[in-house]
Order: C-alpha cells, then sequence, then structure tokens
C-alpha cells in the first residue's frame, strides 16, 4: 500500500502511486473512454474558429456561467446588518450551499438558517415550516433582526413571505414588533446580483414604509455597496475616504466585520454591520448612492420614491471611477475633496505612469459581474492596456450597451467586445481564437489558465484558492494601487518565465524590470 | 387620479367567470374607468371578448421563445381591446405538464416591473378555477388585489368552491389587506338558487353583490367573440352588467374577512334548502322505489 502511518501521503502525491494509476487506466477502459489520440483531436478542434461559430450559435445549454443564485445575494445582503440571522426558506441543501460558498471566499464562518422544507411542505406549503423556524432560530440565535429570503421550491409552490410571516408573528414565533424583513428571490431568474437588490430594499421598505422620516439624518449620505467579494477591505477603504472628507454617511449594509471577525478567543456569531436605529433614520437621509448600478436598480428606484436623490456608479476602481464617486459626495455634502486624498491619486497616476511602458498595449480578457467588469475594463483603459474580451453572465443588453459607450470613450477600446449572457465556455473559444495575455476574474477562470495558458489575475469573487485578498481594497485609489500591482506581479512573473531558460532566453532573463 | 385599485374573480371551472368579468369590465369601461385586464388562465380565453380575438402572444409563450421573461418588452404582450381597455394573457404550460402556478407569479411580476399598472384606474385578474395552488393566490397576496368576487351559481359545486375560495382568502385576509368583496351569482336555473346564493354570503360573511339571469344573448355575443355591451348594448342583459359594473364600483373599500364554513355546515345548508338529501332520505326513497317495483311487479 503506498499510504503509511509514518508517512502520509496528501491526495497529489498519493493518486500518483503506481496503485492508483493501474485503477485509473482499468476504469478508463471499463468505461470505453475514447483514447488519448481521439480525445486529443477533437480537443483541437474546440480551439478553432469554427467550434467558436458553433459554440456561439448554442442555445440550450450553459456551461459553466459566472454567476451564482438570488439567495446567495440575499444572505450575503443580510449578513451586512446588526446582529442579523438570514433565513433562507427553502431546502437545507441549498442554504449550505450558500453558507459554504461564502466560508470558502472569505475563510470565515457564515450562519444562516432554512426553514429546512420537505416533500410534505412543498405538497402543503412551507407555512409550519415557517412558524417553527422563525421560532427556533429566534430563541437559538438571539438575532436582532431575521432577513427571509426564498429558494427555488417556495418559490414554485408560490409560498407568500408576507403572509406567512405575519401568520407566524400571530402564532407567537417572534414577538409581533421584532423586524423580519423579506425578500422574494427565485433563484431561477436572475442571479445573485438582483437577491441582493432585492433583500436590501425589502429590507429598507420594512424600515421606511410606515416610519416617519427622521429630519437628524438630512446631511447624511446612504450608501449601497453592493454584493462585493473584497468588502472587507473596500467598505474599510470607503470609510478612510469619507471620513477624510467629513462627510456624514450611512453604508445600508456592511458585512466588513461579519466576514472578518478575529480570532481572540472570542466566537462571533454576528459582528458589525449597519445598526437598526442607522436603517431607520437612513430614510431622511440626503441621498442614496449605489457603489454599483447592476446590483442595485430596484433599490434605488425605491430610495427614489421616499424623496431621496439618488446617484449609481459601476463600482469605483481605478482613477475616473473614483474621481466621480468623490465629485458626486462633495458637491451633495459640500465638503471639499482633501489635500491628503488629492495626493493619493497622484500617486496612483505616478505608479501607473511608472510602469506604463510595461502595460501599453497589454491586451485582456475579463469576466464577472457586469459592475466589476465594466470597472475593470475602465481601469484598463486607463493604463493604456485592451479589455478585449468583457463577458459577463449576469450582464444584459444595457450593459452590453454601456460598456460599448466604455469602449468607444478611448483609442484603445478600438477591438474590445462586451458579451452579455455569455458564459465561461463562449470565452474560452474567445481566447482560443483571439488570445489575450491575461485573464481577469475569480477562482473559477483557473481552468482556462489551465487550457489557454492565459495568466489568470483573481479580482473578484469568489477567490476559493487563494487566502486572503479580499482583506485588501481594490476600490478608492489605494485600492487602485492594489489592482495595479497585483496585475504587475502577475506580468512580471510571466515574463520572467519566459525568460528563464539558461542560455536560451535569457539574454533577457534582467534582474530590473 | 384616484388610486389604483385592483380586483380578482374566482369561481368554479366553467361558471363563467370570465364571460361575466369581461361583460363587468366591459360596462365599466363605458363609465369611464381606465382598465387592465391580467388572465391568469393556461387557457388564455380571460381577454377574447375583450380582443374580439383569443390573444395568441401570452406572456409565458413568449417568454419561453425568448429564452427569458427578461428579454420580453411589454408591448410584445399588451394588447388593447374594447375602447381601450388592456389586456394581458399571463398563458402558461400544456396541459399535464410543467406548473401553471408558478407562471402565474412570474408574469405578474413581469407586468408590475414593467409598468404595466401604470396609468390605469382598475387592474382585474381573471384566475382559473379554485385556489388549487399558492402560485394562483398570487393575485390575493399583498399589494395586489384588495377585493376579490367570487362568480358562482346555486349548483352544489359552485357552492363547495365559492366557500374553498374563502378559505384561500382568509388565510391572507389576516395579515394582509385582501378582502372578499362579494358573491356574484350567474343564474343557473337551480331551486331557490336566489335564497341558496343570498344565505351563503350571509354565512360566509360577504353580500350577494348581483344574481345575473341567465339570458342567451350571453351565447350569441360570445359566438361572435363580444361582451354583450358591445353585441346588443342597449339589450336588458347589458343592463344587468352594467348594474353589475355600478356596484362593485361603489363596493371599493368595503369588503370583509370572510368566514367561511366547513363541508358539514355547507351539506346542512344544503339540507335545509331542500337542494341535498340525508342518507337516511335517500336510502328511504331507494326503498319506496324498491317496494313500487315489487308491486308492480304481477304476482
Amino acid at each position: 500500500m503506498p499510504q503509511s502511518a509514518e508517512k502520509i501521503l496528501d491526495h497529489g502525491p498519493l493518486f500518483r502511486e503506481p496503485e492508483y494509476q493501474e485503477m485509473f487506466a482499468r476504469k478508463k477502459a471499463c468505461d470505453g473512454a475514447a483514447s488519448i489520440d481521439a480525445t486529443a483531436l477533437q480537443s483541437e478542434y474546440t480551439k478553432g474558429w469554427e467550434y467558436r461559430e458553433k459554440n456561439f450559435a448554442r442555445e440550450a445549454l450553459v456551461i459553466n456561467p459566472a454567476k451564482a443564485c438570488q439567495p446567495l445575494g440575499a444572505v450575503f445582503a443580510a449578513a451586512g446588518f446588526e446582529k442579523t440571522m438570514s433565513f433562507v426558506h427553502g431546502s437545507q441543501g441549498c442554504a449550505a450551499y450558500f453558507r459554504s460558498h461564502l466560508s470558502r471566499h472569505f475563510k470565515e464562518p457564515c450562519t444562516a438558517v432554512s426553514s429546512s422544507m420537505t416533500e410534505d411542505a412543498a405538497v402543503f406549503g412551507g407555512l409550519n415550516n415557517m412558524i417553527d423556524g422563525l421560532a427556533n432560530c429566534y430563541s437559538l440565535y438571539q438575532p436582532k433582526m431575521i432577513a427571509v429570503s426564498t429558494t427555488c421550491m417556495a418559490e414554485v409552490i408560490g409560498d407568500d413571505l408576507h403572509g406567512f410571516i405575519g401568520n407566524a408573528k400571530a402564532k407567537g414565533s417572534v414577538p409581533e414588533d421584532f423586524d423580519v424583513p423579506f425578500a422574494h428571490t427565485p433563484s431561477f431568474v436572475g442571479s445573485h446580483i438582483d437577491g441582493y437588490d432585492n433583500s436590501i430594499k425589502g429590507i429598507l421598505e420594512h424600515f421606511w414604509k410606515d416610519n416617519p422620516v427622521v429630519a437628524s439624518a438630512s446631511e447624511t449620505i446612504n450608501i449601497v455597496p453592493g454584493f462585493d467579494g473584497f468588502c472587507v477591505g473596500n467598505n474599510r477603504e470607503l470609510g478612510r475616504m469619507l471620513d477624510l472628507m467629513g462627510v456624514s454617511y450611512k453604508l445600508i449594509g456592511d458585512a466588513a466585520d461579519q466576514f472578518d471577525t478575529p480570532s481572540d478567543g472570542e466566537y462571533r456569531m454576528y459582528d458589525g454591520g449597519t445598526t437598526i436605529d442607522d436603517l431607520k433614520a437612513a430614510k431622511g437621509a440626503k441621498a442614496t448612492l449605489a457603489l454599483q448600478h447592476w446590483n442595485s436598480r430596484k433599490t434605488l428606484e425605491y430610495a427614489g420614491s421616499v424623496g431621496q436623490e439618488t446617484a449609481s456608479f459601476n463600482y469605483p476602481l481605478g482613477i475616473r471611477a473614483t474621481d466621480e464617486l468623490l465629485m458626486k459626495i462633495s458637491s451633495l455634502s459640500g465638503k471639499a475633496i482633501p489635500e491628503a486624498l488629492r495626493l493619493e491619486r497622484g500617486r496612483l497616476v505616478d505608479a501607473m505612469a511608472d510602469s506604463q511602458a510595461y502595460l501599453h498595449g497589454k491586451r485582456y480578457a475579463i469576466f464577472g459581474d457586469p459592475d466589476f467588469v465594466q470597472a475593470m475594463a475602465r481601469f484598463i483603459l486607463e493604463t493604456g492596456g485592451e479589455p478585449v474580451h468583457c463577458l459577463s453572465t449576469n450582464g444584459g443588453k444595457e450593459w452590453a450597451e454601456d460598456m460599448q459607450v466604455l469602449f468607444d470613450s478611448s483609442p484603445f477600446g478600438k477591438d474590445c467586445k462586451a458579451y452579455a449572457h455569455k458564459d465561461l465556455w463562449h470565452l474560452r473559444s474567445l481566447m482560443f481564437t483571439e488570445p489575450v495575455d491575461f485573464l481577469i476574474g475569480n477562482s473559477h477562470g483557473k481552468y482556462l489558465e489551465r487550457d489557454t495558458k492565459t495568466p489568470l489575475i483573481r479580482l473578484t469573487f469568489p477567490i476559493f484558492d487563494r487566502h486572503h485578498h479580499h482583506r485588501f481594497p481594490v476600490i478608492g485609489y489605494q485600492g487602485g494601487l492594489r489592482v495595479l500591482t497585483t496585475i504587475l506581479d502577475k506580468l512580471f512573473d510571466k515574463l520572467d518565465a519566459e525568460t528563464n531558460i539558461a542560455g536560451e532566453t535569457d539574454i533577457s532573463f534582467d534582474l530590473t524590470r | 387620479m384616484a388610486a389604483l385599485r385592483q380586483i380578482a374573480f374566482y369561481g368554479k371551472g366553467g361558471i363563467g367567470k370570465s364571460t361575466t368579468s369581461q361583460n363587468t369590465l366591459a360596462a365599466l369601461v363605458e363609465m369611464g374607468q381606465k382598465i387592465l385586464i391580467v388572465g391568469c388562465d393556461p387557457k388564455a380565453d380571460s381577454t377574447r371578448l375583450i380582443l374580439n380575438a383569443k390573444a395568441q402572444d401570452t406572456v409565458l409563450h413568449l417568454a419561453a421563445e425568448h429564452g427569458s421573461v427578461e428579454d420580453l418588452e411589454l408591448e410584445d404582450v399588451l394588447k388593447v381591446g374594447y375602447k381601450g381597455i388592456k389586456c394581458v394573457e399571463s398563458g402558461g404550460p400544456e396541459p399535464g405538464v410543467g406548473c401553471a402556478g408558478r407562471g402565474v407569479i412570474t408574469s405578474i411580476n413581469f407586468l408590475e416591473e414593467n409598468g404595466a399598472y401604470d396609468d390605469v384606474d382598475y387592474v382585474s385578474y381573471d384566475v382559473l378555477g379554485d385556489v388549487v395552488c399558492g402560485g394562483f393566490a398570487m393575485p390575493i397576496r399583498e399589494n395586489k388585489a384588495q377585493e376579490i368576487y367570487i362568480v358562482m351559481s346555486g349548483e352544489m359545486m359552485a357552492l363547495y368552491a365559492a366557500n374553498n375560495i374563502s378559505r384561500g382568502i382568509l388565510k391572507y385576509a389576516n395579515t394582509g389587506g385582501v378582502r372578499l368583496g362579494g358573491l356574484i351569482c350567474n343564474e343557473r336555473q337551480t331551486d331557490r338558487e336566489l335564497d341558496l346564493a343570498e344565505a351563503l354570503a350571509k354565512r360566509i360573511n360577504t353580500k350577494l353583490i348581483h344574481f345575473v339571469p341567465r339570458d342567451n344573448i350571453v351565447q350569441h355575443a360570445e359566438l361572435r367573440k363580444q361582451t354583450v355591451i358591445q353585441y346588443a348594448p342597449d339589450s336588458k342583459q347589458a343592463e344587468e352588467y352594467r348594474q353589475l359594473a355600478t356596484k362593485i364600483h361603489e363596493n371599493g373599500g368595503k369588503g370583509t374577512i370572510p368566514t367561511p364554513i366547513t363541508m358539514e355546515e355547507l351539506e346542512d345548508m344544503l339540507l335545509a334548502f331542500g337542494i341535498m338529501k340525508t342518507d337516511e332520505q335517500m336510502i328511504a326513497e331507494l326503498a319506496a322505489k324498491e317496494a313500487a317495483r315489487q308491486a308492480a311487479v304481477p304476482a
């Protein structure tokens, strides 16, 4: 046996031992798998233009979509509020998926409960599950608020959350005045960014609907960050910038502390987040800004309907996007942008100029949520690069139009194209037929990296296979510096790898780059 | 502009919901109301008399064609019929497959999100059969229909259905704003029909809004894909529908929380009206019949 107690082999080396190799070979023969040559031939075919056209004509199949489902966004959104428990009305497996998905990225525990619907609930409706579930959740986990979302199952059978929660309260599951905001988040409609939007809107509606406007908040600006895997670094960076400006602001949903709890001997089921008092007061705010437009359309519409000024951005990453955010906040608050921020901007511009010789003309493929892709493409254009393939599975027609406007605004955008509603298998075809230098996206891109030999730069959710990146910001000028460094590190690693064969390519294996 | 009024018509299948609702709405439009009809029946025949044709482009049919409901435009599904009444059919799957209830949810969400409810005074939902599942209760949810009108008749099964529907309404009424607007009795010429309808209305804490007499002219109009209001505006039947429309119009905010009764109570009521017979009565009748037959046989 290759495994022994004296020397435990990890799965990597273990499965390369002859016993396992032999077993794999037997299994392959038994499965009647295609020969290595036939596989190679087919693999080669999938790299060509002919296959690309077939691939893009694909109608009835999605392969590796770069998106998750609505309740994931709702669970993330709920994590941004003070002592709030996420309650997923539906089956247990769904809730487990949301928790593990967020945990794998943040490397932090993620708490959520489900109403554990089973066969009988599918037939009779999930009201009893709601009644028991709310009662259990309330007494076991002592939350200040329970935010309810739904999975496919509850949605297909048409469970009505408003009625159910009212009935559960009438049965005494939770006190009558206990806060149970809710959002219908059918998994089969839209994506996690819509779930985020629905959830935030549901929470605001719950606290704003019948409550009077608090006048003391009239100088405050509400900021809705959007679904953001980098919320830990970003929300803190945003707060730092706004504190420098002396602006009165409130984040509507801030999961930074919840997904970054310290190890100091005390377990925190809940940490940080927007307080309920702040949420109520937020109705009287001067304005509500959304950092991610495509994440917050319904929320902003609702904020507008209670008389607030609204504005949205596409993830303020890079020079101009940060400029726009700060200038908008400055004009709303009447507070000037301080010298310290002006200097930070100058330093980022300087850094970009320092590396210009390497960045100029580099070609990129970018995938992810629509706001991220938009922001990233804009920053790449600022560095003199070409965001050739910009793909977003959950981006729509309007997003693609916005992207085209962005491409048209720069000479580097000439050969760039946005692909809405496309998946990572489409991106594979794009990258084989029109190769790029780098791929920017999340961990799911590592298979494209392997296939196409294009280095992957992990800059957006989910990042499962690298640690702690989300603890640093990517927005603002400081975040821009971080993104710039990350891209450059990959670029120089690649350059070194291409020039490190002694006596062959090492004429350019330079100490100084 | 007055606040948007949302109403829904429910009732046993084949009771004449669609006919009654379309005739009533045609009368309402004469009264200067701007109306949107949302047909929530996979058969998509809730707007046929208003459009003078069966609607072909249902929300779900087009959504399936486009691949996703997000790719639909409101103009694709909104048709304008008699005197400017806006009509949408939700549509749904073929019999025996899929989930029509989810279809209703999808369609209504789509319409709301795309502004179909802007610039109308009335939204009327026409909903298939009983409240068979959560999806068909969508129009009863909060911020949807404020009043439900149950179309029924003096037939036993129609009474059962009316009682069942009020049970569905009750589930939502305690936590929300939905109320039972009243019963509309479509005359079937059964025994003591009016009395029975009024008695049931009283028992379930509502009222009989209108008793619509039976008139063949409705069928004549229907064959021509028209409402009576359009086909024979001066007829007596058109006047009945106008009365019904006026009553519904004036009934805004006057709905009640129903008090549905148990099956036993309903059967007792039918017994009291002589519609149904007790087991003993039936056995006695059978015995009498048997005795008569025996007597008729020559010895």
